[in-house]
């Protein structure tokens, strides 16, 4: 089953010469997967950038004990909309704008299932976004209480009821939500009917990359995950303004009916973040270490099993709510086996890497770091799944150190590595290597300078979201080098997008293929033309690009 | 470097039992992880050296491997077997923890969450007092373990006193049991543990083990009222307490102060420190305090009363006396 010739796509792509307007109406207007999944990527790098500043102040407000460097409602304003908007507004969307970018082109489709919805979901999940800061100037109401929301991203009742959240600030929150909630159900629709139905000839279920595979799954979670945020959402603003008591504990309300409802949401969304992030690295640590992936039937597996045990692990977020030994052993054993599935992924990579040639490029950089810290976020993450530990854990910093383990040490060096690695396919320049080295490694010193000395204040009994704290302690230490990481990950971001801008000027003219690659994005030019493949292709096995360039002994024969 | 006993909130140096047994499996699921680390990192640096691109190697791809079945079985088996066994011991500590039978010599506290303060109610004692608890040491040859009922009237807090057991939440229309034995006396701190709102942060814990004899000598004086103001200037200030809103929301016992929505100020002059450990219990404070709580805890819910100087001075007189 050789590939033939025809995926190579050798029409020159030439970008014709537009007027500004034309250009902001073309932006405006498009249904093309590629530019909606620039958009979602550049809007989240937006946020990125906003809610990164947050953290920064932060971070000094906490550099010493009782400092006035912000109030206290500033300060509580700022933890909610950090962990709002990074979750939401950065993480989902730059998910969503690799995934809209690189599916299609990745399964040898000219666009998406739904092109008109792709570009709704785009624009009212955008538009979520506007309305989450529109709080600061409307989310006075009447009383003239808060701005920004200040309720934590996860918003416990019955702090969110009227009585204790006055003003329109909540509502902003939960009207934002709503709002990307139905962009987030719609576009995970759209990526699993563009999977299913829209795959070129030959490509099988068992050939489909690990990518849209692991997309595929993500969506599915997306599905499942969003409907219970709606639900309680929808709650809220029954019980804020008909007088319903969901979660109005002084009229007989549960509040813990709130905090399942969240979580039944909040945990599969943990996976829907970091997923796409192992899909990054599926791809990027197979091509720089020029083997095939190890394992794939099991890595696939792998992802399914995660799909499934995430979806009922949730209440590890509620040991300390007062749960009988039952839920609390239960769920300590579903949060733990889902370790199971996760280590079969790195020992996988491990096991590509092993007998490779291995390079390293910036892709590849950022992907090693992510395995190292990634580990490292998993076994905290099993310490944090013993029930009796947890209750001691839980809700510290230990705890925040943990989540931005997965987060920033997982989830945002695969999307760094991504953006290396497909920069010069979706702009057809590649990015400085000089300045992405530069930004490696300050990120590295950074971030292990932040969230490694971050867990030790945890163990010493800091409870998250505090404003200040007092000076007996001994958390001052610990604090002030956190900070000082901080600002060495402000440095390494500001690198990268620097560099992500003036690559786009004076980067070196990529090609189709600069990486010596196997999947079909690189088939065609870079970038690609708004119709994607000039042929479509058709393909006989899991690397076809590795068939074409190696038609003695193609993939195909062993599959 | 400071040593383990300058952290007044370090879990790793337990002085109760749950905080003991959270400390033996914690330690356990250290060293267990800890070998992984290094199990797994040594393997992926190993890789990572090993099988590197050399200068002047041949373009050639490496052999490509596709897969093994026996591999794949081994790495699911045994981590699957270590995660049982992490599980078994997590079982046994959840259940030693949480399925335990209060003994008739257990000391009862009613622990009620409030934005942003502690109340303490011993209803065995009939004692009703805010913010600093106190509990008697437990000697293992007859234990007098202290059992905590909490619960919330506003919001969700948490309570975690990390030396002497893991933190349990204080929910609304919910009652949740945690209890410890404390091993030596002395002052245990800790603070909320969930966002509660504004002054999450200065929602401070403390909690004071007595000695046998220090604690049935606290009791003793906690469930005496209020001492009569000794002077003239108390008397006045008592006076100025009593005619403004003061008494809506204090009890101070034995005087018409029956209040309820914020902490009890009857012995209020025993204790050490206000504004839910906040700040230290000094006149100036007090009288700082009174004059304004939201300069210094900015969202306290206790408004400014506006006293002329002379009444906050009086008033002030008035709260030192209450011993």
């Amino acid at each position: 089953m050789a590939v033939t010739e025809e995926v190579v796509d050798v029409t020159e792509y030439t970008k014709p010469k537009q007027l500004f307007l034309d250009t902001v109406y073309d932006w405006v207007t498009t249904v093309d997967h590629k530019k909606i999944g620039l958009m979602y990527i550049v809007y989240a790098l937006f946020f990125l950038v906003v809610a990164g500043a947050m953290a920064l102040v932060i971070r000094i407000q906490l550099m010493v004990p009782n400092n006035h460097f912000v109030s206290p409602q500033v300060f509580n304003r700022m933890f909610t909309m950090h962990g709002t908007t990074m979750v939401f507004f950065v993480g989902m969307p730059i998910l969503f704008g690799f995934g809209n970018y690189l599916v299609p082109l990745m399964i040898g489709a000219r666009d998406m299932a739904f092109p008109r919805m792709n570009a709704f979901t785009f624009w009212i999940s955008a538009f979520g976004g506007l309305v989450l800061y529109f709080s600061y100037l409307g989310g006075d109401g009447m009383y003239g209480a808060g701005s920004a929301p200040d309720v934590g991203w996860f918003a416990y009742a019955p702090l969110t009821e009227r009585v204790f959240s006055p003003g329109h600030s909540t509502d902003y929150w939960t009207i934002s939500l709503l709002l990307t909630g139905i962009g987030s159900v719609g576009t995970s629709i759209n990526i699993m009917a563009t999977i299913v139905s829209m795959r070129c000839k030959g490509m099988t279920m068992g050939r489909l990359p690990l990518l849209p595979w692991i997309y595929f799954v993500m969506s599915f979670l997306v599905l499942v995950a969003i409907g219970p945020l709606t639900a309680a959402q929808v709650m809220l603003l029954l019980d804020r303004y008909l007088g319903a008591h969901f979660f109005d504990t002084q009229a007989g309300g549960s509040a813990v009916l709130w905090v399942h409802f969240f979580w039944i949401f909040g945990h599969p969304e943990v996976y829907v973040l970091v997923l796409p992030a192992f899909a990054f690295a599926n791809e990027i640590i197979p091509v720089f270490s020029r083997k095939a992936i190890f394992g794939y039937p099991a890595m696939v597996a792998a992802t399914v099993a995660i799909g499934f045990i995430s979806l009922s692990v949730w209440a590890h977020h509620m040991f300390t709510i007062g749960m009988g030994p039952g839920a609390n052993t239960f769920f300590t054993l579903s949060t733990m086996i889902i370790a199971v599935p996760t280590g079969i992924k790195i020992f996988n990579w491990l096991a590509t890497l092993w007998g490779g040639k291995i390079s390293f490029k910036s892709p590849m950089l950022f992907c090693i770091a992510f395995l190292f810290q990634f580990l490292i976020a998993g076994l905290t993450g099993i310490m944090l799944s013993a029930a009796p530990f947890d209750w001691q854990l839980g809700n510290s910093y230990f705890v925040i150190a943990h989540f931005h383990y997965v987060l920033v040490g997982a989830i945002l060096f695969c999307i760094f590595a991504a953006f290396y690695y497909w920069y010069p396919k979706a702009m057809g320049r590649m990015m400085s290597e000089r300045l992405a080295k530069w930004h490696f490694w300050l990120m590295v010193i950074g971030f292990h300078l932040t969230f490694d000395f971050m867990h030790v204040p945890g163990l010493l009994g800091m409870p998250r979201r505090i404003y200040t704290y007092e000076a007996d302690r001994g958390w001052e230490s610990w604090n002030i080098i956190v900070g000082i990481g901080a600002v060495f990950q402000a440095v390494a971001t500001l690198i990268f997008v620097y560099n992500l801008i003036v690559s786009y000027y004076k980067g070196e003219i990529a090609g189709r293929d600069p990486w010596d690659a196997w999947t079909l994005e690189w088939a065609t030019t870079s970038p690609p033309p708004a119709y994607n493949f000039a042929v479509v292709p058709s393909v006989g096995s899991r690397r076809p690009l590795w068939d074409i360039k190696h038609p003695e002994d193609p993939d195909s024969s062993y599959e | 470097m400071a040593t383990i006993v300058d952290y007044p909130a370090n879990m790793f140096n337990p002085a109760a039992t749950p905080a003991h047994s959270i400390f033996g499996v914690s330690m356990f699921v250290l060293a267990l992880t800890a070998a992984i680390f290094v199990f797994v990192t040594s393997l992926l640096t190993y890789a990572l050296i090993k099988f590197r691109k050399r200068d002047g190697d041949d373009s050639g791809e490496p052999v490509q491997v596709y897969g093994s079945n026996q591999i794949e079985t081994s790495w699911t088996v045994i981590p699957l077997l270590l995660v049982l066994m992490l599980f078994l011991t997590s079982a046994r500590v959840i259940l030693g923890t949480q399925r335990v039978t209060k003994p008739a010599s257990a000391v009862d506290v009613q622990v009620i969450g409030h934005q942003f303060w502690w109340e303490y109610r011993y209803p065995k004692l009939g004692i009703i007092t805010a913010n600093e608890i106190h509990v008697p040491v437990s000697d293992p040859k007859q234990p007098t373990p202290s059992f905590l009922e909490m619960s919330s009237v506003d919001v969700i807090h948490s309570f975690w006193i990390p030396r002497l057991a893991g933190k349990m939440d204080l929910v609304p229309n919910q009652v949740n049991i945690m209890w410890f034995d404390p091993e030596k006396t002395g002052l245990y701190l800790g603070q909320c543990a969930q966002y509660c709102g504004t002054q999450h942060a200065k929602m401070l814990l403390r909690v004071y083990v007595d000695s046998p004899a220090d604690f049935a000598a606290w009791v003793a004086a906690e469930q005496k009222p209020a001492a009569a103001p000794a002077d003239a200037a108390a008397a006045e200030g008592k006076a100025v307490f009593e005619a403004n809103a003061c008494v809506n929301c204090h009890r101070v016992q034995g005087t018409p102060s029956k209040g309820a929505f914020g902490p009890d100020l009857t012995h209020l002059a025993s204790r050490d420190t206000i504004a839910a450990g906040a700040i230290l219990n000094t006149p100036e404070n007090l009288k700082k305090w009174i004059a304004d709580p939201n300069e210094l805890k900015p969202g306290a819910l206790m408004p400014a009363m506006r006293l002329n100087d002379h009444d906050l001075d009086a008033v002030t007189k008035y709260m030192t006396t209450l011993r």
